[in-house]
């Protein structure tokens, strides 16, 4: 069993579900990212995915692309992002995940991506913009490093893709909450809860849903039918608006809506 | 054993494929699996070519440029003119196949991204012929330079888009075209504009470009009695390119030629010159070559012209460049801009600043070959989009502008020289 999928069954255990936090590396600074990561951890959440700052975010929503052109421009390398993981994982000894769309992971190279990730402590990928079908380099790669692979399913997904993400995901599914972007939405659509049912039908043991979850009763609500909820925008808004303890504040909230209830 | 024009995606040697988003898999596979039927239907077929010929004006004509000899070594050029299709340029080719495609699809919205403007103007007008919502993206620095594009595309009655992220030109247009496709594609179908993205985007493209060059191929043997000595054609995306190309890539007699935008110098920062400068790697879904920093970060492009200002380039360009069946050469802004002049002034044509790179090719290339030689040019568009470019380029508005000469002489050596630093 990984280290995330270990921290997600603690966290069921322990309460409702996991509670997984988006963060970009380099926003607003490297250092600044590494204090606020430490942060949404010590807050109570469970699992950290860090994004590397891209030029051509697909899935992004303002709030996210807004910081990680920020970090573009305040000089962010791709290779920084071992060196945040290694300290986060360190002082928190909780999982680190990065999220990297795929040309990023492919300029430095997979296997030689992989290795330094391992090295760092680095849990694993989620892969936005690389479908278990082109893989093959990545699945060989996170093999031979006992790493994490976090692929998405989404609403639209037929149900052979979606046994094809869970047999090859390892971690936990990306479940995609809309068919959207990121950003927070007043309500998070039923389909995540249809698509959550339908992996779990499929035999997932770890849906964790994303995209558009932003308050702790959205968490709560995510957790009645998935085992964990994903929340990005939201935590980069905090940072944005109010630094490292106001992320801290929203972190410890949301851990809270993840204890609302156990009902499951 | 397969021909060359018969390749097929997902993958064209080592490129293409789909680095998309799960979401856009279902709408991805349901293109694919509509165009494989669309193909064999002759209903369809019968309909696209109707709407060919009795709407964009199919088949465009091949004109023969007789005074532009002179300035190609003689060589005799052959302009393929899908300047004088409906709209003004290739695009419409694409665009009327895809809006039958999508009411096949059952959707009644489409999207679409451009860059200079021709690909949204050709989307607005196929949307408006068949009665679908349209929303075109378009890249802030765009909708400056392509105003009266815009203009167009609102009074068609679609709603313009204009995006201030990244660098705000054809990449970013794109980007945003995904994310609305992401949210709404149950009812919307993106209308690809170039032979780039995701499988089946470039072969679909592809096939509805094909008719360029089958045209092309058939014209020009009944004009000079056999097939041309060389067929060029300027590249961004690359669907004008790719286009006519396809029915002469199992001629192994005839030369292929795509000339990309070196604006300033492929050995400048600022150029899109993607097959000469570019290296492997993903953007906009699909495995290709593009421009792009050690880290993989996608480097801004720069052309004067809108619609060559792209930073990758369709995967099957890609291809043909590795195996060697099509030559890829950069050409400068500058001489682009005097091929414009150039033409407008010997053959009362005047081009589009996209094709204006093909035929500043063109001409280079007929000083190599010869006038034996016979070149076919993709005359891609019409230039009376680019004319606030030409211009401020030529300073055409001042009043005391009186050069009506043909071409200075200072002018003609500078035309000799269009590889400039290639």
């Amino acid at each position: 069993m990984s280290a995330v999928e270990r921290a997600i069954d603690a966290a069921l255990a322990e309460r409702k579900g996991a509670l997984i936090g988006y963060l970009p590396v380099g926003f607003p600074s490297l250092d600044e990212s590494v204090e606020a990561a430490c942060a949404i951890l010590d807050g109570g959440m469970d699992v950290l995915e860090f994004g590397l700052p891209y030029s051509d975010p697909v899935m992004d929503g303002p709030v996210i692309q807004s910081a990680t052109v920020q970090a573009l421009e305040n000089g962010f390398r791709v290779a920084d992002v071992f060196e945040a993981t290694r300290r986060v994982t360190e002082r928190t000894g909780k999982p680190v995940l990065v999220m990297s769309y795929w040309n990023l992971v492919l300029q430095y190279g997979v296997e030689a991506f992989a290795r330094d990730l391992a090295a760092a402590g680095g849990a694993g990928l989620v892969t936005p913009d690389l479908i278990p079908d082109e893989a093959a380099d990545w699945l060989a790669a996170s093999e031979t490093h006992g790493l994490d692979r976090v692929f998405l399913a989404a609403p639209t997904s037929s149900d052979e893709r979606l046994g094809t993400v869970i047999e090859r995901s390892r971690g936990f599914v990306y479940t995609v909450s809309t068919m959207g972007i990121t950003g927070a939405r007043d309500d998070v659509d039923r389909a995540a809860r249809v698509l959550a049912d339908r992996l779990h039908g499929l035999g997932c043991a770890r849906a964790c849903v994303g995209l558009g979850i932003s308050t702790p009763q959205q968490v709560a609500d995510v957790l009645e039918y998935a085992e964990g909820a994903i929340v990005g925008s939201a935590l980069v808004r905090a940072l944005t608006d109010g630094g490292v303890e106001r992320v801290r504040g929203l972190a410890s909230d949301l851990a809270a809506g993840a204890r609302a209830s156990r009902s499951r | 054993m397969t021909h060359l024009r018969d390749a097929s995606g997902p993958y064209f040697g080592e490129y293409g494929g789909r680095f998309v988003p799960e979401s856009l898999i279902a709408a991805l596979d349901e293109i694919a699996a509509e165009w494989a039927a669309a193909k064999a239907d002759p209903e369809f077929k019968d309909e696209l070519a109707r709407l060919h010929r009795d709407y964009s004006g199919r088949p465009s004509l091949l004109t023969d440029a007789v005074r532009l000899r002179e300035h190609a070594g003689g060589a005799r050029i052959l302009l393929k003119r899908e300047d004088l299709n409906h709209t003004g340029s290739h695009k419409i080719n694409n665009v009327i196949g895809q809006a039958l495609l999508t009411k096949r699809l059952g959707k009644d919205r489409v999207i679409a991204e451009t860059g200079a403007g021709q690909h949204g103007v050709a989307t607005a007008t196929a949307a408006a012929l068949f009665g679908l919502e349209c929303t075109v993206y378009m890249g802030a620095v765009d909708t400056a330079r392509q105003a009266l594009n815009v203009a167009r595309m609102r009074l068609l009655g679609a709603e313009v888009v204009a995006v201030e992220a990244g660098s705000a030109t054809l990449k970013d247009a794109i980007n945003e075209a995904m994310r609305d496709w992401v949210a709404n594609v149950e009812r919307t179908n993106y209308v690809f504009g170039t032979a780039a993205g995701p499988h089946p985007f470039p072969e679909l493209v592809r096939d509805l470009q094909s008719i360029i060059g089958e045209e092309a191929r058939e014209q020009s043997i009944s004009m000079t009695g056999g097939l041309p000595t060389a067929v060029v054609a300027c590249v961004g995306g690359g669907s004008n390119a790719i286009g006519i190309f396809n029915a002469f890539l199992d001629d192994e007699e005839v030369r292929l030629y795509g000339f990309e935008a070196a604006g300033e110098g492929a050995d400048t920062p600022r150029h899109a010159a993607t097959l000469t400068k570019g290296g492997k790697g993903v953007l906009h879904g699909a495995r290709t070559r593009l421009l792009q920093d050690s880290d993989g970060q996608t480097i801004e492009s720069h052309s004067i012209s809108a619609g060559l200002d792209y930073p990758a380039v369709g995967p099957e360009h890609a291809w043909l460049a590795d195996i060697g069946r099509v030559t890829y050469v950069p050409v400068t802004d500058d001489a682009a801009m005097q091929a414009m002049r150039l033409l407008s002034r010997t053959e009362g044509i005047i081009p589009a600043i996209e094709s204006a790179h093909a035929l500043a090719g063109a001409l280079d290339l007929g000083r190599e070959l010869g006038p034996d030689a016979t070149i076919v040019v993709s005359l891609s568009g019409r230039g009376d989009k680019d004319m606030e470019t030409a211009m401020e380029y030529f300073k055409l508005g001042e009043p005391d502008r009186t050069d009506l000469e043909v071409m200075p002489a200072e002018e003609a050596e500078a035309v000799e020289k269009i590889g400039g630093d290639s």
